[in-house]
C-alpha cells in the first residue's frame, strides 16, 4: 500500500476525467491506492473537482466504506443481519471476536486483522456468512475460527 | 468431459472453488480431458457446490460435492449410482416446481459466453423491440402488469411512459442493484449468473424510453458481481446503449431510489423529497428510469414470448413470477421463482422444508430488514402484492428469513430499530431521532421497565416513524417492530435478560 503521494492522487482523477459524478469511483480507487482516504485526500479531490473541502468530507464520512487509517492487512467482514441471526451468527461472531481479543471494528496490535460487522452479504441461504478479504465464506461454525486464524496466519 | 461447477458467490463460499481446482488435478492425473464450465447457481443452496455433468440424455447433477468426493466422481466418470448423484436437475423437485421466466438461464449457461446467452433465447426480446418500436415496446411491457420487483411494486409500463414522454436532451436507465435487504439474494445470482440478461433488458428500456445511458449501481458487499457485471459490459454488443457499472459505499439507505441518484452524482446517499418524480427529474436533472434488477431483467422475456403469456402467471393484480428467496434457519434454502399466489406456509413448510434446525418454525421476516415478521397463523397468506399489504406486511423484493422457536422477538424488534438508527441517512427526523428513541424505550421493555407504558410509547414512536418519515426506512421499520409486537406480545411482556448488549 503506497503513502499518500499526489502524483498517484493525479493519476487516478485523470483516469476519471469527462465521468459524471465521479467522486465516489475517485473515492474507491484512492482507498484501493491508499488503503484508506487520507487526510490530505479531501481538499486535494475537493480542488480537482471544484467542491467545497467540505462537500468532499461530507461524502467520505457518510459511507461506512470509506476509512480514516489503513485498516489491518487482513479484514474480515462479519454479517450480523436477520438471516444470518436465525443461524446464531451472534455466538460464531463472540468466537472469533474472543478468539482475537478485539471488539467490532478492532485491529488486533500485530495489525494483522481487522474484524468489522456487515449487513448482508447476499449468501442467507448459506447463513451465517462472512467475507475474508474480499472472498466469501458461509456456513460458518465456532470451529471456523481455526480456519480464519489460519488464513490470517495467526 | 463437460462438467459445469458453479462460480456463484455462494457456491465459492461453501468450497466451489476448491471442488474445481480437484476435478482439474484429477483430469490431469487420469489423463482425462474435461472441461470445466463456470456458471451462477441454480438456486438450490442446501446442495451447494452443486456439479453437473453433461450427458447425451442431458446433464446430471451431483452434490453437495467436497473437495474430498472428487476422486470417487472422477474415478467412476460421473456415474449415476454415486451417493451424491442427484439425477438431472430439471427433475429435483425444488426446481420442477419452478417457472423460472427471469432466472431460465442462471446456472445453466456460462454467464460471460455470448454463444451461450444467444443459444438459451439470449437477445429475442431486444430484436422484437426493435421490431415494433418504442411505443409498441412500451405498451407490451404496461400489458404484461410487470411490477417493480424492489419492492414498492410500481407498475413499471407507468414509469416508463412517463419518461417517454417527458422531453429533454438526455435520459437515463439507472439499474438498482443495491440489494441490501437481508435474506434477498436474487440480484446477485442474476449478476453472476446472467448478466446479458440485464443488459438486454437495460437496453429495451433504454429503447421505450429514448435513453442511451445507462448505469448499474451495485452494492460493494458483492464483488464477484461488480467483476462478472464489468466483463459483460466489455463484451456486450449492444450497439447504441451505453452502460456502466457503478460501486456503493456500504450505505443501505442508497437502495433507496433518490439516495441511490444522489450517490450516483457523487453525493451522500441522502433521501430526496418528492415530487419531483426521479421520472421527471432523476439523476443530473434528468428524466430517469430507475428499477429494481429484477424488473429489468425480466423485460426481455416480456417481449420475447410476449405480454399475454407472461400476464397469464400469478393472481389478482401481482402478475407473472416473483424470484423468491429463502433464507436463515431453512432446510432447503434457495431461489424459488414461482408464479404470485403461492402461500408463505407452502413455501417455509413444504418447498423450503422447515427449519434446518429441526425445531418448529415461529416466525418468518418476509421483505426484508423493514418486512413484517409473520407467526404461523398467517401461514395461509398468499405470496402477492395486496395480500401481504392487508395483513400488514409487505413482501418486498421477495426475501423470506426463517427463525425456529428460539428466537426472541423483543431482541428482533430492538434490531430493527437498531439498524434503522446505525443506516438512517439522518435527513428527516422522524428517522434520525426516532429509530434511537426507540431503540433506548425497546431495551427498558428488555429490562421489564413498565412495559405496558413503554410498549405503548413504542406504537406512538411507531406512528410518527410511519407517516413522518421521508422514505422507506424510516417509514417502514414500524413493521417488523409492530408485527413482532403484535404477534408475539409474549416476548415483551416478560422481564427478559439484562438488555441486549
Amino acid at each position: 500500500m503506497a503513502a499518500w503521494n499526489e502524483a498517484e492522487a493525479n493519476d487516478i482523477l485523470r483516469r476519471h476525467e469527462g465521468r459524471e459524478g465521479p467522486l465516489l469511483p475517485i473515492l474507491h480507487d484512492v482507498q484501493e491506492a491508499f488503503g484508506c482516504v487520507p487526510a490530505e485526500a479531501v481538499p486535494f479531490i475537493a480542488h480537482a473537482l471544484n467542491l467545497s473541502r467540505a462537500e468532499v468530507h461530507g461524502v467520505v464520512s457518510f459511507y461506512h466504506d470509506f476509512r480514516h487509517a489503513p485498516a489491518g492487512r487482513h479484514v474480515l467482514k462479519l454479517c450480523r443481519a436477520e438471516a444470518c441471526q436465525s443461524m446464531n451468527a451472534e455466538s460464531v461472531a463472540e468466537s472469533v471476536l474472543d478468539h482475537f481479543g478485539l471488539d467490532w471494528g478492532g485491529t488486533t496490535p500485530d495489525g494483522r486483522l481487522t474484524v468489522e460487522a456487515t449487513y448482508c452479504l447476499g449468501l442467507c441461504a448459506c447463513a451465517p456468512s462472512a467475507m475474508l478479504d474480499g472472498e466469501p465464506m458461509a456456513r460458518l461454525t465456532s470451529a471456523c475460527v481455526e480456519e480464519i486464524a489460519r488464513e490470517v496466519g495467526r | 468431459m463437460r462438467i459445469f461447477v458453479p462460480r456463484d458467490a455462494a457456491a465459492r463460499a461453501v468450497g466451489a472453488d476448491k471442488v474445481a481446482a480437484a476435478i482439474a488435478d484429477a483430469a490431469r492425473q487420469q489423463g482425462v480431458a474435461v472441461d470445466i464450465v463456470r456458471t451462477g447457481s441454480r438456486g438450490l443452496f442446501w446442495l451447494e457446490p452443486m456439479v453437473e455433468v453433461a450427458t447425451p440424455e442431458g446433464r446430471v447433477a451431483f452434490g453437495p460435492v467436497a473437495p474430498r468426493d472428487v476422486a470417487s466422481l472422477m474415478t467412476g466418470r460421473f456415474d449415476p449410482s454415486h451417493p451424491l448423484c442427484l439425477g438431472r436437475p430439471e427433475e429435483i423437485a425444488f426446481l420442477k416446481r419452478q417457472t423460472r421466466l427471469t432466472f431460465a438461464r442462471c446456472g445453466i449457461v456460462d454467464p460471460l459466453s455470448l454463444d451461450d446467452y444467444r443459444a438459451h433465447g439470449g437477445w429475442r426480446g431486444l430484436e422484437r423491440a426493435r421490431s415494433l418500436g418504442p411505443a409498441k415496446t412500451l405498451e407490451e411491457v404496461t400489458k404484461s402488469g410487470l411490477r417493480g420487483r424492489g419492492g414498492a411494486g410500481f407498475p413499471t409500463g407507468i414509469k416508463w411512459k412517463t419518461v417517454a414522454d417527458a422531453a429533454a436532451d438526455r435520459k437515463y436507465i439507472v439499474c438498482n442493484a443495491d440489494e441490501g435487504d437481508s435474506g434477498t439474494y436474487a440480484d446477485r445470482m442474476l449478476l453472476e449468473g446472467d448478466p446479458f440478461g440485464l443488459i438486454e433488458g437495460m437496453a429495451i428500456a433504454g429503447l421505450a424510453v429514448g435513453a442511451s445511458k445507462g448505469y448499474v449501481y451495485i452494492r460493494s458487499e458483492y464483488p464477484d458481481a461488480v467483476r462478472i457485471m464489468r466483463r459483460a459490459v466489455e463484451l456486450s454488443p449492444v450497439d447504441g446503449f451505453e452502460i456502466e457499472v457503478r460501486v456503493g459505499a456500504g450505505a443501505y439507505v442508497c437502495g433507496e431510489e433518490t439516495a441511490l441518484l444522489e450517490s450516483l452524482e457523487g453525493k451522500r446517499g441522502q433521501v430526496r423529497a418528492k415530487p419531483p418524480l426521479p421520472a421527471h427529474k432523476g439523476l443530473f436533472g434528468r428524466p430517469t428510469v430507475i428499477n429494481n434488477l429484477i424488473s429489468l431483467a425480466t423485460v426481455p422475456s416480456i417481449l420475447a414470448d410476449g405480454a399475454e403469456q407472461y400476464a397469464a402467471f400469478g393472481m389478482g393484480r401481482s402478475r407473472g413470477t416473483m424470484p423468491i428467496q429463502l433464507a436463515g434457519n431453512i432446510r432447503h434454502g434457495g431461489l424459488f421463482e414461482t408464479a404470485f399466489g403461492v402461500t408463505l406456509g407452502e413455501l417455509v413448510d413444504d418447498i423450503g422444508g422447515g427449519t434446518q434446525s429441526g425445531r418448529p418454525a415461529r416466525a418468518v421476516q418476509v421483505g426484508g430488514p423493514l418486512g413484517a415478521y409473520f407467526p404461523r397463523a398467517l401461514f395461509d397468506t398468499p405470496f402477492d402484492y395486496e395480500a401481504f399489504a392487508a395483513k400488514d406486511g409487505l413482501i418486498g423484493h421477495g426475501g423470506i428469513v426463517v427463525f425456529d422457536d428460539t428466537v426472541d422477538m423483543a431482541h428482533q424488534a430492538r434490531f430493527a430499530l437498531e439498524f434503522c438508527a446505525i443506516e438512517s441517512c439522518g435527513k428527516c427526523t422522524p428517522c434520525r431521532i426516532g429509530s434511537t428513541r426507540g431503540v433506548e424505550t425497546m431495551d427498558k421493555i428488555m429490562r421489564g421497565e413498565r412495559p405496558a407504558a413503554n410498549l405503548a410509547l413504542i406504537a406512538d414512536l411507531c406512528q410518527t416513524m410511519k407517516f413522518g418519515s421521508l422514505c422507506a426506512l424510516g417509514g417502514f421499520t414500524p413493521y417488523p417492530v409492530m408485527s413482532a409486537i403484535q404477534h408475539f406480545p409474549e416476548d415483551f411482556t416478560r422481564p427478559l435478560r439484562a438488555a441486549a448488549e
